[in-house]
């Protein structure tokens, strides 16, 4: 019977079967971050139980880090205490970490496939949900619980259940100035936020096959915004190509070995979807969100909705909710949205390839005189390669913050928020009430609109600063 | 963990779609090291004003809501992160049922490692007891027999057999899996053979 990735992924790794479908999954590759483990660490304390396989483990400190002048440590007292505690558990229970100060560290999702540690046909988990990101390797790559956290520490699998398989393909060509940032919010507005729900989507067609790496984990990471765990892509000659040599990819003979596998991982000819979708790349244009869900997305074209237009009751306050709580008036034009804040970097957009995008379009550009923005590199290699490159000075020129690698305002866990009624354009992954700060208001946008925004002063068009 | 069997209280309704995990526990919270503690920032946002005064107007501010054990809300409950510190915060609040049309992935099984039981209905059950929420009347939840009775009604719900044993026994799922060392064992032995370059060493 032919087989989706999916299923060949999930095949490969069952170490048990019950009768009744729950599974036991081997896992190869285990991320570990600070706030999603302390908790975890401390059960396999309780218990007396070991990591089983330290090896297969790597922890990163990124949430909680400052992205300012890290001489001095971490100010915050609870921030401190959980790295500090990553650093303890890492040490007692023998896991690799890339400390504060080593400039391999980064956002897990960003470091994971710098390393080589992120391989094709591998089932990776993190306690978090963005694991999605890793998916762009060809590999079942999904966030869990801290109690599963645990659970893959003491044992090195994970009791689950088979989900759905959906395929969402995308087929030609993208217009001028529209990236994979673009196509990922068209997607999750397609389908909405709970359209994936029980799903791993498998992204297939020859737009998505001709999309960079570094894209095409932008894809994969706002799966989960799309409500489906995992999503994949199917690995080709791009992704061996920056898996080869890197320091944690397979070497030699084995890497010979590996290539022979990972060559085989595709989808058969004729396997069977339980859902289906395709998207035409031509009539993907540059998209902002308007509201407080992903799903809330429009063109830069458009105008946010009137919830006067809305039939059904739960969803029109809905709509209602989401536009008080934005400071949004009905059918205003997107480009009218006044901004305070850019921020670009998060495990979505903070690669090299997002921070060129961004400097291309601020070259000799100044930012608007009320706007404060600042950009957080997705890892201390990737601030390392841009500052190479001139991206820094072409930011700093312009007005932007050029800071150190973390999660920062994508969640705001650290110094970097928003204050109450404070607008942003944000190349992160979630608009929620209150993600970037308290009362702060998110319109998630690509790197390049991004700099559009912060040029302008307002949400606007990255085609009107192409070169 | 904590035995579900069966649960009696007056639910609580919040008729909001698309709750978050952003929404159920705010990030400030997660830098805590322990599990505990969290419930009196349980929604904390739409909970306390600026101020850090309690809001009136929250239902999980008024009585007898703030006793609830059973809370119903609208569809894609526990969307976003897979913070763990969610159910941690409605375990901590008092809370170990909550019933919606539909859950994300990740929350729904992080209810399970929590003694907390995630119950799917369909819209129009939902809005009918969320009358019983209205009229602050009781509603009582049994697992073992996949039902929830109000008043002379019953609804059956759907739950998988594996979870619904682990909820009823209280059981570790550390130590059921270590059950199985001996499968474990066998697939890295093969893996080390099939898949040499996976082991990093």
């Amino acid at each position: 019977m032919p087989n989706t990735l999916y299923d060949k992924i999930w095949n490969d790794h069952l170490v048990d079967l019950q009768d009744d479908g729950t599974a036991l999954l081997f896992v190869d590759r285990h991320l570990v971050h600070e706030v999603t483990s302390p908790q975890a660490f401390e059960g396999l304390r309780n218990s007396n139980r070991k990591v089983r396989h330290p090896n297969l483990t790597l922890a990163v400190a990124d949430h909680n880090v400052p992205t300012t002048d890290r001489s001095k440590g971490i100010s915050d007292k609870e921030s401190k205490i959980q790295v500090e505690t990553l650093e303890a558990n890492c040490k007692e229970f023998g896991i690799k970490l890339f400390g504060m100060n080593d400039k391999r560290q980064g956002i897990v999702h960003v470091t994971g496939p710098e390393q080589g540690f992120t391989q094709p046909g591998t089932v990776i988990v993190c306690g978090d949900s963005h694991t999605a990101t890793h998916g762009a390797f060809g590999s079942l790559a999904f966030g869990i619980g801290t109690s599963e956290v645990e659970h893959v520490l003491a044992t090195q699998t994970l009791v689950q259940k088979k989900a759905k398989n959906f395929r969402v393909n995308v087929n030609g060509k993208l217009p001028l100035g529209v990236t994979s940032k673009d196509v990922i919010l068209q997607i999750i507005g397609k389908i909405g936020t709970a359209g994936g729900t029980g799903c791993v989507i498998e992204y297939a067609g020859d737009l998505i096959r001709s999309l960079s790496v570094e894209q095409r984990m932008t894809i994969c990471n706002m799966t989960i915004e799309g409500g489906a765990r995992a999503g994949l892509i199917a690995p080709d000659e791009k992704i061996f190509k920056y898996l080869k040599d890197r320091p944690m990819s397979p070497k030699d003979k084995d890497w010979d070995k590996a290539m022979e596998y990972w060559k085989n991982l595709k989808t058969d000819e004729g396997a069977k979807f339980d859902k289906e979708i395709d998207l035409q790349a031509e009539e993907i244009l540059p998209m902002i969100t308007w509201g407080t869900s992903p799903q809330d997305v429009i063109t830069i074209d458009e105008k946010v909705p009137n919830p006067q237009n809305e039939k059904d009751e739960d969803r029109k306050n809905s709509l209602e909710r989401s536009l008080n709580y934005m400071g949004l008036k009905p059918n205003m034009a997107a480009k009218d949205i006044k901004i305070d804040k850019v921020f670009i970097g998060s495990c979505t957009n903070g690669r090299i390839e997002d921070l060129r995008e961004a400097a291309k379009i601020l070259k000799d550009k100044k930012i608007a005189a009320h706007v404060h923005a600042m950009v957080v590199p997705g890892s201390g290699l990737v601030k390392e390669q841009a500052e190479q490159e001139g991206l820094d000075k072409i930011f700093v020129n312009s007005g932007f913050e050029w800071r150190e690698p973390g999660c920062s305002m994508c969640l705001a866990m650290n110094a970097d928020k928003l204050k109450p009624q404070e607008r942003c354009a944000s190349t992160s992954n979630r608009n929620f009430e209150g993600r970037q700060g308290r009362g702060g208001r998110t319109h998630l946008v690509s790197p390049g609109m991004a700099a559009a925004a912060a040029i302008s002063g307002n949400l606007d068009d990255v085609r009107k600063y192409q070169n | 963990m904590q035995k579900f069997n069966t649960l009696k209280s007056i639910p609580a309704y919040l008729p909001i779609v698309n709750i978050d995990t952003d929404m159920i526990i705010p990030k400030q919270f997660l830098k805590t090291i322990k599990r505990t503690g969290l419930g009196k920032n349980l929604f904390f946002e739409m909970r306390y004003d600026d101020q850090g005064k309690e809001i009136g107007d929250f239902i999980l501010n008024q009585n007898p809501f703030n006793n609830s054990k059973i809370l119903i809300a609208g569809k894609n409950f526990g969307c976003g992160s897979s913070r763990e510190h969610a159910p941690w915060a409605l375990l901590d609040f008092g809370i170990t049922c909550v019933i919606s049309s539909s859950f994300a992935d990740i929350f729904y099984s992080n209810c399970f490692k929590n003694g907390i039981l995630p119950i799917v209905l369909e819209e129009e059950k939902i809005k009918e007891l969320s009358e019983y929420a209205n009229r602050k009347e009781e509603i009582s939840v049994d697992l073992n027999e996949n039902k929830i009775v109000y008043g002379n009604n019953e609804i059956k719900f759907d739950v998988d057999k594996f979870k619904k044993k682990c909820l009823l026994e209280g059981l570790d799922d550390i130590a059921l899996s270590l059950k199985k060392s001996e499968k474990i064992e066998n697939f890295e032995k093969d893996l080390k053979n099939q898949k040499p370059w996976i082991f990093n060493d």
